[in-house]
């Protein structure tokens, strides 16, 4: 056990259990998976991506490369999460990935001994020959060699979901900084989120050992996290990751449920948040690089950082000899602080010749070993699993060897400046301290302490305190002045410094990648000198920690060879998102059926009640039909429901249409404008057919439009068009006329509407309008409409319509009525057999009566394609009127409706094949039109289609070819007139 | 993105539904090159790299028709008013 004995932010009182690759371990309450597993030795947790070379674990946090693992299993099994930000819970299971047959013996590690040829840019060179087989072998090999970790097979259990906060201050990042920060805004009254991606507030104050105002400075900042929970305009967000910065908003991912075995009762496993804020101090802190060598990845290496968190916050030892090098004076901590907790120190190499004195003699009186102007040229360890040894150590041109089984590592540190770039802000290098500050920010952003560049612990919390009074003094809050906790700033010098030169084995820079120096030299020999291209050209910095701790040293060996300098050699873009995001997060609960809404229709529960097959039309669903048991097929109900219309009664819900009210005075002037034909003329109760054109001349929609008063019209569009012909009704009278008085109102969602068509529907209506309506054909002639009462007193309006061409009526009543209107008709109905039928039937109607519908108004034809031509006025202008007129569109040669009947009464229809003239070539030249919708008429005993056909009108009697080559049809087919049935129109009339 | 609404307020762009640009206006359909100039209304735009003038219809919200100005560049929003004008 590597534990310390006392120390750390862990509850020793509180074991938990865990396995790793199936072995059982014990860890504390406050570990990550990362932490437990060195507590317990291990050492060795994967192995990489294309060498699979052996690989422990880097870093204490979202930046790991190496210590990728899968978590869970069955359903909820995650792969590629990082073991240093796993939260340890009792039970959890875990495993290592990218490994066969085991983690201590991968046979594929012999992808090591061929390394040379897996080199930068292999993907391109070495797979190109025989081009069949990159798909066939090449591909499939190198996927399963070069693999991460297996998703669960099964659907994802659990829930994610999606919620929004707003607030005056977002801080991001619960460090010094972002504490400090918080604070100063919080105590000015400022609305503040605080969110940190850790499950514990602090930041790097919980893995150094510093005082802060004479207290530990985890102690410290759990002060400052208790005051900033007892402010109730203050919301710290834990384990919550700030992963975008969008327009005007930030995305952010909040774990609720990562660190259970399961999530809690109703709560989701992880919760996307869209965060508004009006101002933001991004306190992102820093991220710290290691130093590129031969054998850099063994594990064991790891960064100095990390080591202190490990042995600070943790408790665990990351070794018994711990030997540290860098190239700063901040990571000198590591041998300290591990030195106080009774670890040995091998030594201390660091690449200056003169370091400060203080730290010298801190050494000194810890009796360490000091190794100046030293470099790691090489690492030893055991054969199986590769764990370090011993490193070699090159200094004042001697080599020796250092027995160590740990060495901490530090080539200084990174300011995290992603979400700085999120809108294009570019970062600047910063000489002083060797590393990319923040450039530009997005807008009402400000960068405080490591984030900043600004490493010296005074300089952090004065940093927070004051851009978090600035933000939130920006706002109207007033900010009184912090008092500055005493604290003693460390020594941070640093000396840039990437890579050694002339160390053994391989030296990466991208261990997640197996990207080593050499590929870097190999890019840059082939050409590649934007760090652009080099990312793509040898993958340094990409998959999920994109770099976080080898972009720099990458860049700035490249500029090392191309003698460019790190400042004309630049970074690659950061972009969204800062660290990996589960897809379920983003998808939420919009999955499966409830990608979308369903919208069901007032009647649903009573059509289902009677054993409706539904149907999705748009969001809606709607009975499609109604079997009753002994049919058969489909097509059996629906001839039956069709007979029974066209014989007696039907009724179908039409609550699905638009449904737009207007009122005014100029409703009228309105109507004439967005319709091809007049309604400003038409009379109080009467109903007309409308079409309406796009400004372009295309028609965009149909629908009938009732006028119940001199300044009241109700207007009905198809159930497609709803929602657009409403918004281009606003546009027309908010935009192009606002001077008209009218006023919209869309009430779809406020009418059920039910279709009462057939011969017996009028004896049907009257059995439930109230007294004195007169529903006769003098009292309510067709084309009528009237407001009235049914059913004892709920209001209507009655509608004389016909879709069907049959005698008919439509009902609207308050939706909540529309089922007892069903039940109510079926009742009164239930003498003459009425038939509730569905989509299918409605659909043979219309073609059997030839009315145009979704397919026709398919966003490509004319008024004058669909015959309805001679509705538009030439008296008035209206949208669409002028160019409807370009000789384009009318152009009289163009695909005109008509109607089809196969020549062979037998055969079968299909709507979507193309006329071609008898006996021509099926090709384009030769093409006339299409067929848009076929039915099946069980009057004519035959199929029916309706289509588009070049002249058509004109060649009624005349045959073609009806070609569809995708179905296998090629039958000859017989132009007629679309009307089917009743041609004259006089059964609608009766 | 939020746009902010001159009768909501600042909402989020998911509730708006986006026409284009705001800058043609309809020609007079009795004039003697309606046809020409109803063409350029209909389908040409300019597509600029900075300030653009545009229709958003704030669908969910009040259904009002907002001429929005915005930096197509850095998507700032620097006004919004109702087709109207200011109400």
């Amino acid at each position: 056990m590597s534990r310390l004995a006392t120390g750390g932010l862990v509850d020793r009182a509180r074991p938990l259990s865990f396995t790793f690759d199936g072995v059982s371990y014990s860890g504390l309450a406050g570990d990550t998976l990362a932490s437990a597993l060195l507590a317990n030795d291990v050492r060795l947790v994967g192995r990489s991506f294309k060498y699979h070379r052996p690989r422990g674990i880097l870093s204490a946090g979202p930046e790991e490369p190496n210590a990728l693992v899968e978590l869970r299993t069955g359903a909820r099994r995650e792969p590629n999460t990082r073991a240093t930000v796993a939260e340890l819970f009792d039970g959890l299971e875990a495993s290592s990935q990218n490994r066969w047959p085991s983690l201590k013996l991968d046979a594929l590690s012999v992808n090591g001994l061929v390394s040379p040829f897996l080199g930068a840019g292999f993907y391109y060179k070495t797979f190109m020959w025989p081009a069949g087989f990159w798909e066939k072998l090449y591909e499939p090999v190198i996927r399963r060699a070069a693999g991460l970790g297996h998703a669960a097979a099964e659907a994802d259990p659990d829930h994610y979901e999606k919620a929004n906060a707003f607030c005056d201050v977002l801080v991001i990042g619960a460090g010094p900084a972002g504490l400090m920060a918080a604070l100063a805004a919080g105590r000015a009254g400022a609305r503040v989120i605080l969110a940190d991606e850790d499950f514990l507030p602090g930041g790097r104050l919980n893995a150094e050992a510093v005082e802060i105002g004479g207290k530990a400075a985890s102690d410290w900042a759990a002060g400052i996290v208790a005051e900033l929970s007892s402010l109730p305009n203050v919301r710290i967000m834990t384990r919550t990751t700030v992963f975008g910065v969008y327009d005007d908003e930030y995305g952010a991912v909040e774990r609720v449920g990562d660190h259970l075995p399961v999530p809690a009762p109703f709560q989701p496993r992880q919760r996307l948040w869209r965060i508004a804020a009006k101002r933001t101090v991004l306190a992102a802190g820093a991220t710290e690089r290691p130093i590129v060598f031969g054998g850099n990845d063994r594990p064991g290496v790891m960064l100095a950082g990390a080591a202190r968190s490990y042995a600070n916050r943790y408790g665990v030892a990351v070794g018994s000899t711990v030997a540290v090098f860098a190239n700063n004076d901040g990571a000198w901590a590591s041998a300290f602080d591990l030195a106080a907790a009774g670890v040995a120190v091998a030594a201390i190499i660091d690449i200056r010749r003169e370091v400060a004195p203080s730290l010298m003699a801190q050494a000194k009186a810890r009796d360490l070993r000091t190794i100046l102007d030293g470099q790691v040229t090489g690492t030893a360890g055991r054969l199986v699993g590769g764990e370090l040894t011993g490193i070699s150590v090159r200094a004042n041109g001697r080599n020796e060897t250092l027995a160590c089984d740990a060495l901490a590592m530090s080539g200084g540190w990174s300011p995290n400046v992603h979400l700085t770039c999120h809108h294009r802000g570019r970062p600047v290098w910063d000489a002083s301290i060797a590393a990319f500050v923040p450039g530009g920010t997005p807008p009402d952003m400000t960068v405080a302490g490591a984030a900043r560049g600004t490493f010296a612990l005074s300089g952090i919390l004065t940093e927070g305190a004051r851009l978090g009074a600035e933000a939130a003094g920006d706002l109207g809050f007033t900010a009184a002045a912090l008092d500055l906790p005493a604290t003693k700033d460390t020594p941070a010098a640093i000396t840039a410094f990437w890579q050694v030169h002339g160390s053994k084995g391989p030296a990466f820079v991208d261990q997640q990648n197996d990207v080593t120096a050499k590929d870097v030299g190999i890019a840059h020999k082939e050409g590649f000198r934007s760090v652009e291209h080099l990312k793509r050209y040898t993958t340094l910095g990409m998959a999920t920690d994109q770099g976080r701790t080898s972009n720099v040293a990458g860049l700035a060996i490249m500029a090392e060879l191309s003698g460019a300098g790190i400042i004309e050699t630049g970074t690659t873009i950061f972009r969204p998102p800062y660290t990996p995001v589960a897809l379920g997060a983003l998808g939420g609960h919009h999955r499966g059926k409830d990608f979308r809404p369903t919208r069901l229709t007032p009647t649903h529960g009573w059509a289902e009640e009677r054993g409706a097959v539904f149907i999705e039309t748009g969001p809606w669903l709607r009975a499609q039909y109604f079997p009753r048991p002994g049919e058969s097929d489909w097509l059996e109900t629906v001839n039956r429901e069709v007979k029974a219309v066209r014989a007696s009664v039907g009724l179908i819900d039409v609550s699905t249409f638009g449904k737009i009210d207007l009122q005014g005075p100029d409703a009228g002037t309105f109507l004439d404008r967005v319709y091809i034909n007049g309604f400003a003329k038409l009379a109080v109760g009467k109903a007309r057919y409308g079409v309406m054109l796009r400004e372009d001349g295309i028609v965009m929609d149909d629908g009938t439009t009732a006028r119940l008063a001199d300044d009241h019209y109700v207007m009905t569009t198809t159930t497609a068009n709803a929602g657009k012909v409403y918004q281009h009704l606003e546009f027309c009278l908010q935009v192009l006329w606002p001077e008209l008085d009218v006023t919209l109102a869309s009430i779809s969602e406020q009418w059920a509407q039910i279709a009462l068509a057939g011969p017996r529907s009028r004896e049907v209506l009257a059995k439930i309008v109230d007294a004195p309506l007169d529903v006769s054909n003098e009292g309510l002639p067709f084309m009528g409409a009237v407001e009235a009462t049914v059913m004892g007193g709920v209001a209507a309006r009655i509608f004389r319509l016909s879709f069907s061409g049959e005698l008919g009526y439509e009902i609207a009543v308050p939706a909540r009525q529309g089922e007892a209107l069903a039940r109510a008709l079926m009742a009164a109905g239930e003498a003459f057999g009425i038939t509730p039928y569905g989509t299918e039937a409605l659909g043979v109607l219309r073609i059997e009566k030839g009315h145009v519908s979704g397919n026709e108004l398919s966003g490509q034809t004319t008024a004058g394609d669909l015959g309805l031509g001679r509705m538009a006025s030439t008296k008035k202008d209206y949208i669409g009127r002028v160019l409807a007129a370009r000789p384009g569109l009318a152009d009289p040669d163009r695909p005109t409706f008509v109607g089809f009947r196969p020549v062979d009464g037998a055969q079968r229809l299909r709507a979507g094949a193309h006329f071609l003239p008898l006996g021509a070539p099926a090709d384009l030249a030769h093409d006339e039109g299409y067929m848009t919708s076929v039915a099946f008429s069980p009057h004519l005993a035959q199929w029916i289609g309706l289509g588009l056909l070049k002249n058509g009108p004109a060649r009624i009697g005349e045959r073609v070819r009806a070609y569809d080559p995708v179905r296998g049809g090629d039958i000859e087919v017989e132009i007629c007139s679309p009307a089917f049935i009743d041609p004259e129109g006089s059964r609608q009339r009766v | 993105m939020r746009i902010p609404c001159p009768y909501c307020g600042a909402r989020d762009s998911a509730e708006f539904a986006y026409l284009g640009d705001a800058t043609p206006t309809r020609p007079d359909p009795e004039a003697p090159d309606a046809q020409d100039a109803f063409h350029d209304y209909v389908y040409l735009r300019d597509n600029p790299a900075g300030a653009h003038a545009e229709w958003w219809y704030h669908a969910a919200g009040c259904r009002r028709w907002v001429k929005v100005e915005r930096d197509t560049l850095t998507h700032v929003v620097s006004q919004a008013q109702f087709a109207g004008g200011a109400e």
